[in-house]
């Protein structure tokens, strides 16, 4: 099946199966890896992506699903010049990551947070992001950098 | 706020709450994990796992998968039998006649537990493999399934019938003043204590699942295999010795690593299926692990059945310790498997006094499940746990409260370096800081009135307050007490700092971060050594290429043995460039001074040359003194002398709802010593997430087997990795209390907070429970134990028993 998405931007038409999940298509046939595949029950949300503006798991949509849409990934975040975006910058300064695997899908889901909710409380972001699953960190310093990211 | 010695700085770099050089490139993207390298051309290999815990391998037919379009091979574990030079590696025999049954990266005539591997497809992609196994034929007999540790060691079942016995190994140590010792001390204590704890098997989760893929260079002979390993180095030396390849022929790297937590400290099958069939084949060979495969077939944590008795004066100081432990080795024994109860050996005592009276043994037996090996701190929570909850078991028997118990054993400040019964020395301590500081910081009086006033009858809610106090132990190892173990390999580290022509430095590391921030924490200590900026420092690890000596990172020692030994690197590279500027500046060498990055004539200022200088004159070779070799670098293999002993207290309120059994974790105190600081920000991190793995085991995560050995939590959705919401926020404070054995004072932190967590929780839900007689909540302590639990108190209680 042929479908048409804009990832980042860019906009890409590819042959794809009727199998084959969002997370694989972005990953195997775009080449953008920095979407990170941490389960395989939709539990850990380390594929989260933006679709149309909101998070997604994106291995639990299909990639014909997705035609027609609106795609970002952590690679498109940053600024063209290199800037980090806030909420890149909030992870960074608040030490929210270790290892890294589980971050570009944090960095997703409470961007989308945020949007929801910009002021959100403590209770609000743990609650938000329990979709999201970190071994590292404990969250302690996730919590701390999208409570900074909203303040920014 | 945390205050930060700094006299073991050199330029104010060390203390610093400097942010990670590490993150950008994790947090756009651009890092990349072993799944994401592209290797044109490479096959995908799928492993075909035996979803019996126990049987036998009658007949494999590979015929069909074989026909499926994009299969490009398909083996046995027969086929593939004379692949193996040597079976897969254990690297630890801890007794002379430990019992180590020989297993290869598939089997072939028996599998031993659900997901024991014994077929493979090669194919053009990963789903193509993986659909290809479906195709694959397999006739199993199966055999019943031991399950448990007391069915292993009744040997009603041989799983290794070659071996003759479940049981791999007994390793005592007896430490007594005069024999008998124990039992006297027993037999004339005024309290002792008898408890019995089971330490479920916990699966480590990264959030990376394992990766391999291996390049080979056909017409060269040489081979590269890139894996998700905690472990390099060792991994190359074992890849050479089970697969017969000359070793200098053999790269590995380690890309970014999503976490391993022990769990990437071994050598697994699949990395040494996907070297030999690429040297088959002549092609890259890659494998990516599925979730519930890495619950299968990743290494298990913990696994142990443990008695510690406590005898104890009438004061309630300690006078004896004896422990009988039971640890499941799983089916066979991987690289450290029968180690991990050893290495918590010596800690049944914790950070308390005891005279030479301590009877530890550890029995380990097979079982038809997955193997367990190193799991974040690997042995040592296990016996920080036992000990911290039997002084919590001995305080209620002596009447005082649990902190008073621990003050009045606590191994006393004025006695450091204090020498153990073990023979171990304890560098340094101060438990009664540690204690007072977690005490103030949670208001651990004022916690005690609130339960007193709380804690009523018509209350559906229960405030308990939990402590543990903990030591840490790492800084693996020493390489002489590593060989008094049996162990394998040494305990050294090894560091290159190279100062370039432009005066920007690279470090080589032999330690291999997944987390940990070393590219940071080593440029802080480079920094500060050599007065540059910690931006101009790049520090190369984890590529065997590059970093051809070292032993990787685990156990804690990254820092105080891979972080010492680059800082010793930094005084040879000193040394020598003084030896340059001396004879530049036409002084002797004794008269210059080193500071702020410049060599300076003593009592004349003005006759000064900056590193940058020396640097650039060490290039060039223009003008060096006689002898001495053109460049500026400098290797550094050290082997620490001691273990170093970071120590803390943890403290924690816990609301248990009794109609419910649900556990609130309100607040949590964490105060860890880990010595000296080189990054608080990255030390309080590892503390975060320490604590949260602690809290996992004690109240959410355990590895479920069905009575065939059938794992049931072997995905996400079962197996409860707390989220964000699952979890407070860690209040962490420290005390430093620098190591007198190695230069930076520092100490190690990975594994702290998992050691201290588990022991503080559990205990604050018994003592939320104690009026009804409860004096053990099994772990994970879930809202339907919790429940069991008390009702059987209660029922109990109110038929007269005991609890």
């Amino acid at each position: 099946m042929e479908i048409s998405v804009t990832v980042n931007g860019v906009k890409h038409t590819a042959e794809v199966e009727g199998r084959t999940l969002l997370v694989h298509f972005v990953r195997e046939q775009l080449g953008m890896t920095g979407t990170n595949i941490g389960c395989d029950t939709s539990s850990c949300g380390a594929c989260s992506l933006h679709l149309n503006g909101e998070a997604v798991k994106s291995c639990t949509i299909l990639a014909v699903q997705a035609d027609g849409t609106e795609i970002t990934t952590i690679e498109g975040m940053a600024g063209a010049d290199g800037t980090l975006h806030p909420m890149q910058q909030a992870f960074m300064e608040n030490h929210g990551l270790q290892c890294g695997y589980c971050t570009p899908g944090m960095v997703m889901a409470a961007t989308s947070l945020l949007k929801e909710n910009p002021n959100p409380t403590e209770e609000d972001v743990r609650l938000g992001l329990e979709g999201n699953l970190c071994r590292c960190t404990g969250y302690h310093n996730i919590v701390q950098s999208v409570l900074a990211a909203a303040k920014a | 706020m945390t205050t930060i010695e700094t006299t073991h700085t050199t330029n104010g770099v060390i203390g610093q709450r400097l942010l990670r050089k590490e993150d950008p490139a994790l947090l756009t993207g651009e890092a990349r994990y072993t799944n994401d390298l592209q290797i044109p051309g490479a096959l995908h290999l799928a492993v075909l796992r035996s979803p019996y815990a126990h049987a036998k391998i009658l007949r494999v037919d590979l015929s069909r998968a074989l026909e499926i379009p994009g299969v490009r091979a398909a083996y046995s574990g027969a086929d593939l039998a004379d692949l193996w030079a040597a079976p897969m590696p254990c690297a630890w025999p801890v007794t002379d006649d430990m019992k180590n049954p020989v297993h290869y990266p598939l089997a072939t005539s028996t599998a031993c537990y659900v997901g024991d591997g014994l077929a493979c497809v090669l194919a053009e992609t990963d789903a193509i493999a993986r659909d290809a196994l479906e195709a694959i034929e397999v006739d199993y007999e199966p055999l019943r399934a031991v399950v448990g540790l007391e069915d292993a060691l009744s040997d009603e079942v041989v799983i290794h019938p070659d071996l003759g016995t479940n049981k791999s190994y007994t390793w005592n140590l007896l430490v007594e003043e005069t024999e008998g010792a124990v039992e006297a001390a027993f037999a004339s204590a005024t309290y002792t204590v008898a408890e019995r704890y089971v330490q479920q098997r916990l699966l480590p989760m990264a959030m990376e699942t394992r990766a391999v893929a291996a390049v080979p260079q056909p017409f060269g002979g040489d081979i590269t295999l890139y894996s998700s390993t905690q472990v390099p180095h060792i991994l190359k030396v074992m890849t050479a010795i089970t697969l017969g390849i000359p070793e200098h022929q053999v790269r590995v790297v380690a890309p970014a690593v999503g976490g391993g937590f022990g769990s990437k400290l071994n050598v697994y099958a699949e990395e040494l299926l996907c070297v030999a069939l690429s040297r088959k084949l002549g092609l890259p060979v890659r494998w990516n692990e599925e979730r519930s495969e890495n619950s299968m077939a990743t290494i298990h944590g913990r696994g142990q059945i443990q008695n510690i008795e406590l005898a104890a004066d009438a004061e309630g100081k300690l006078t004896a310790v004896r422990v009988r432990l039971l640890a499941d080795m799983g089916a066979y024994l991987q690289l450290v498997t029968p180690g991990i109860p050893i290495l918590g050996a010596f800690l049944y005592a914790g950070v308390y006094h005891i005279p030479k009276a301590y009877d530890f043994s550890c029995t380990a037996a097979f079982t038809n499940l997955t193997p367990t090996d190193a799991y974040r701190g690997a042995g040592r929570p296990e016996a920080t746990y036992a000990i911290e909850r039997a002084m919590d078991a001995l305080a209620r028997e002596v009447g005082v409260d649990p902190l008073e118990i621990r003050r009045r054993n606590f191994i006393p400040t004025e006695a450091y370096p204090y020498e153990a019964f073990s023979g171990l020395t304890y560098d340094s301590g101060d438990h009664d800081l540690a204690a007072t500081k977690a005490a103030e910081m949670i208001d651990y009086d004022g916690l005690r009135a609130r339960q007193a006033e709380v804690n009523v009858p018509g209350s559906t809610k229960r405030l308990g307050i939990g402590v543990s106090t903990y030591f840490e132990m790492c800084g693996l190892a020493p390489s002489r007490v590593l060989a008094s173990l049996n162990y394998g390999a040494g305990g050294w580290e090894a560091a290159t700092v190279r100062v370039l022509p432009t005066n920007k430095v690279q470090v080589v590391t032999g330690t291999s971060p997944h987390g940990q921030g070393h590219e940071t924490s080593w440029s802080m200590i480079v920094a500060d050594k050599l007065g540059v900026d910690p931006a101009d420092v790049h520090v190369l690890h984890s590529d065997t290429a590059i970093s051809p000596l070292g032993l990787d990172t685990y156990g804690s020692r990254s820092l105080p043995v891979g972080g010492v030994a680059v800082a010793m690197a930094c005084d040879k590279v000193i040394d020598k460039a003084k030896q340059i500027a001396a004879h530049q500046l036409e002084a002797a060498v004794e008269d210059l001074t080193f500071e702020n990055g410049s060599f300076s004539v003593q009592g004349s200022p003005d006759r000064a040359l900056p590193l940058a200088a020396i640097a650039f004159a060490a290039f060039t070779a223009h003008n060096l003194p006689d002898g001495l070799e053109p460049n500026l670098e400098a290797q550094v293999s050290y082997d620490p002398p001691n273990f170093s002993w970071p120590f803390g207290t943890h403290m924690c309120a816990v609301e248990v709802d009794l109609e419910t059994g649900k556990v609130d974790l309100i607040t949590y105190v964490a105060v860890d010593d880990c010595g000296v600081q080189i990054n608080p920000l990255i030390v309080d991190g590892q503390v975060h997430g320490g604590v949260v793995q602690g809290i996992a085991q004690a109240l959410y995560e355990e590895a479920v087997y069905d009575a065939d050995g059938n794992l049931t939590t072997s995905t996400l959705a079962e197996y409860l990795v707390p989220a964000a919401s699952d979890v407070p926020s860690i209040i962490t404070g420290h005390t430093v209390t620098p190591s007198p054995t190695n230069q930076l004072g520092v100490k190690g932190v990975g594994e702290a907070g998992t050691i201290g967590a588990a022991p503080a929780v559990i205990n604050a839900v018994v003592d939320a429970l104690k009026e009804f007689g409860v004096t053990d909540v099994p772990m994970p302590a879930s809202p339907l134990t919790v429940w069991n639990t008390l009702n059987n108190a209660r029922a109990n209680h109110s038929s007269g028993g005991t609890s």
